[in-house]
């Protein structure tokens, strides 16, 4: 019998593509945050069997964006991943690793998420790295996930800058083949870099700066040479960037005059090629999931010499995610929509699960609450979240990471009574400690309810950075005065010691913390299911 | 050849199994597969919507043209009627017919499922109740993967191998639940079509 070796493919998620990508690139460490949809990045080369690279969830985005650049600082590849709103944290740090020499490859994998699937934005990547000066990178499919993975780690090497691999949530969570090649052996550690390369101070960092301007051509070269355009019909030009390739390629077919075409998948934008384009048609259909940006650069600030059609003028919508019917009228193709009768049919949010130790939390605070008159409950980012729908209605704010403490502690000082900040304990981890001493430093009157389930629930229950044992000595080493410190069960049982608890703190005239405590109910169901 | 489906349901039903089983066979015809699914926020117990497509030609788009689904497939009935705007005049629905009434204003159940039966070729089973006649209530997932099977493009027997390999990991209780709940779909499938309610 013979046997012809096939090329080795696998089912995976967009995500999972990048992974791969990543594995096989060599990297020596990879670091992140969880956030929907970049989570399951990491989650992919947890699961690996060692022995792998180092693989850690962090604290937040910055912290695992700084130790991603140590990496690099020593010469080994390393991947940090973030969602959108992730790299916002990550900004201080991703900014400035633009001016280091990077060594070892050093990717930014970033998903951003157009149609706020599970997001509080629709923030588009694509700027922050043209603000860093950086080469950014967007697949269109799994396959060029897994391949442009491996080229960003290349190409962050023989440029020197960290390399951004711009996700969406669709093809974030979008399973298909991917073919994958042999991988990349580890790189060797290497000697102590040259301090002055690395050292931002201002003489320093001027040098850097002027070197990075210089390598801007290179990096524009570079793009234009992978840029794919095919010139066809002089009436129609369509330019897409990413996954909006797909939805165009869609309806090719329908479109009996082949268009022109530009596709975009490595920034900066390649100005030649799309010149080019300008002058061969009399129309330019732009398309890209997320902000215009494309479009608003072709437009710029004068008359353009072609017609551009995109989300500045209408043609497709200014918000949401792009797909194949959003598409059509800009491609000139007729409504395909079917008429559907109208129906009936209730909505269906997301909600707490049964027996989710948040929903007694809540039922706690909103009676201990029920006296008061309009008390401001700040809160934050994780399923308790959904404290804001019925049947709690129990939180007035959600805006950021850790934003809880910081605004329930500004409301107090602009003198509103009571004020309260609502925070799971993985956010207080990420970004709570720090108001938490602010609010110390002032004793602001100010009750904290940290809602510790053990887990990060929301993006399917990682665990925290310390265990809940550990959470009241770092709330007591901050400084919060252990009489006004409270550890108390999330539970039917325990609920009216939680809500006397609560009701005091609300009389104390001064900075409180209640931890009510009880482990998220899913992951208490996943243990047990991997326990047998 | 294309089969585009719409999988719906509730979250906690098990929507991303039944995509897992039915790409997953496909894909070993040497079909391309794409399957789009829905993470975090809206898994909590909320409406849950997943594209599937396959075909053997290339598929570009991750999300299905309205208009276009082949198969609305719903573990929930209500649910099955919530993507109405992306079946094909020439789709099918088929559909769980039991309720999950976790919010306070579900409509009527009997007008609800007239409605599913209105919409030209829908197959109503009673799959929780299979489910839990083979042994694992959850195990409806994989009654309406056996209802569905004769309009995939695949064997039994292949449908089977990856149910194998979707549930191993749960021990061989579960699996054997999964399988029987599969076997019922298959049987209350013929009894459906050959005996239109």
């Amino acid at each position: 019998m013979t046997t012809t070796r096939k090329p080795a493919t696998q089912v995976v998620l967009g995500d999972e593509a990048v992974a791969l990508g990543a594995l096989h690139a060599g990297i020596s460490a990879a670091y992140g945050y969880p956030g929907t949809p970049s989570t399951e990045i990491l989650e992919y080369l947890l699961s690996t069997p060692d022995p792998g690279p180092k693989v850690a969830w962090c604290a937040n985005e910055k912290t695992a964006y700084e130790a991603a650049v140590g990496v690099s600082m020593v010469g080994r590849r390393s991947l940090v991943t973030m969602k959108h709103v992730g790299l916002n944290v990550a900004a201080d740090p991703f900014i400035n690793s633009a001016l280091v020499e990077i060594g070892g490859g050093l990717v930014v994998a970033v998903a951003d998420d157009p149609g706020m699937h599970s997001s509080q934005n629709e923030q588009d990547s694509r700027y922050y790295a043209d603000f860093a000066h950086i080469l950014c990178l967007e697949p269109a499919d799994q396959q060029q996930a897994y391949d442009m993975t491996r080229q960003a780690f290349d190409l962050s090497e023989r440029f020197h800058i960290p390399v951004m691999i711009r996700m969406v949530t669709r093809l974030a969570h979008s399973r298909s083949v991917v073919t994958v090649a042999p991988p990349h052996p580890e790189l060797p550690l290497g000697d102590l870099p040259d301090g002055s390369n690395w050292t931002l101070l201002p003489a320093n960092a001027r040098r850097r700066y002027a070197d990075l301007l210089d390598r801007q051509p290179a990096l524009l070269a570079h793009s234009e040479d992978v840029a794919e355009l095919q010139l066809a019909s002089s009436d129609l030009g369509v330019i897409t960037t990413g996954i909006a390739r797909n939805y165009f390629f869609e309806h090719l077919a329908e479109l009996g005059d082949r268009p022109s075409h530009l596709h975009i998948g490595t920034y900066p934008i390649p100005v030649a090629a799309v010149r080019r384009l300008a002058e061969h048609v009399a129309k330019i259909v732009v398309l890209e999931d997320g902000y215009p940006y494309v479009e608003r650069l072709l437009r710029g600030l004068l008359e353009a010499p072609v017609a551009i059609d995109g989300k500045l003028n209408g043609q497709l919508p200014s918000s949401g995610e792009l797909d194949p019917d959003v598409v059509r009228p800009a491609l000139g193709l007729p409504d395909h929509r079917p008429a559907v009768p109208p129906l009936e049919l209730a909505g269906r949010p997301p909600q707490l699960c049964r027996g989710c130790p948040h929903a007694d939390s809540f039922h706690a605070l909103i009676d201990a609450m029920v006296e008061l008159e309009g008390p401001l409950v700040c809160s934050d980012i994780g399923c308790y979240t959904l404290g804001a729908l019925p049947p709690y209605r129990a939180i007035q704010s959600c805006v950021c990471m850790g934003a809880s403490i910081g605004m329930a502690r500004g409301a107090a000082d602009a003198g509103y009574r009571p004020a309260i900040a609502v925070i799971g304990d993985s956010t207080f981890l990420h970004s709570g400690m720090t108001p938490l001493l602010d609010a110390v430093a002032d004793n602001t009157d100010l009750t904290v309810l940290i809602l510790d389930n053990h887990t990060v629930a929301m993006t399917g229950a990682q665990p925290t950075l310390v265990p809940s044992e550990r959470l009241p000595d770092i709330i007591r080493g901050l400084g919060v005065d252990p009489d006004h410190l409270h550890v108390l069960r999330a539970s039917r049982k325990g609920e009216a010691d939680l809500i006397a608890t609560i009701t005091k703190e609300l009389n104390h005239p001064g900075l409180s913390v209640v931890i009510a405590e009880r482990e998220c109910i899913e992951a208490v169901k996943r243990d047990r299911r991997e326990r047998t | 050849m294309k089969l585009d489906i719409i999988l719906a349901g509730v979250g906690g039903q098990g929507v991303l199994s039944v995509s897992a089983v039915i790409a997953g066979a496909t894909a070993r015809l040497g079909w391309n597969v794409k399957q789009s699914e829905v993470h975090g926020m809206a898994q909590r117990g909320g409406a849950v919507l997943a594209h599937l497509r396959m075909a053997d030609e290339p598929v570009y788009s991750d999300l299905i043209p309205r208009g276009d689904a082949d198969l609305i497939l719903s573990l929930e009935p209500m649910e099955s009627l919530r993507y109405l705007e992306y079946l094909s005049p020439t789709g099918t629905i088929a559909t769980d017919t039991h309720p999950v009434r976790n919010i306070d204003d579900y409509p009527d159940l009997d007008r609800l499922l007239e409605t599913v039966r209105s919409t030209g070729t829908a197959i109503l089973v009673e799959a929780t109740s299979l489910a839990r006649q083979a042994g694992n209530v959850k195990a409806a997932n994989m009654v309406m993967v056996g209802v569905v099977a004769h309009l995939l493009p695949v064997t039994e027997d292949a449908l089977i191998s990856e149910i194998q390999s979707t549930f191993a990991r749960l021990g061989d209780k579960a699996l054997e639940a999964n399988l029987k709940a599969f076997q019922l779909g298959r049987t209350a499938c013929a009894k459906s079509t050959a005996n239109p309610a």
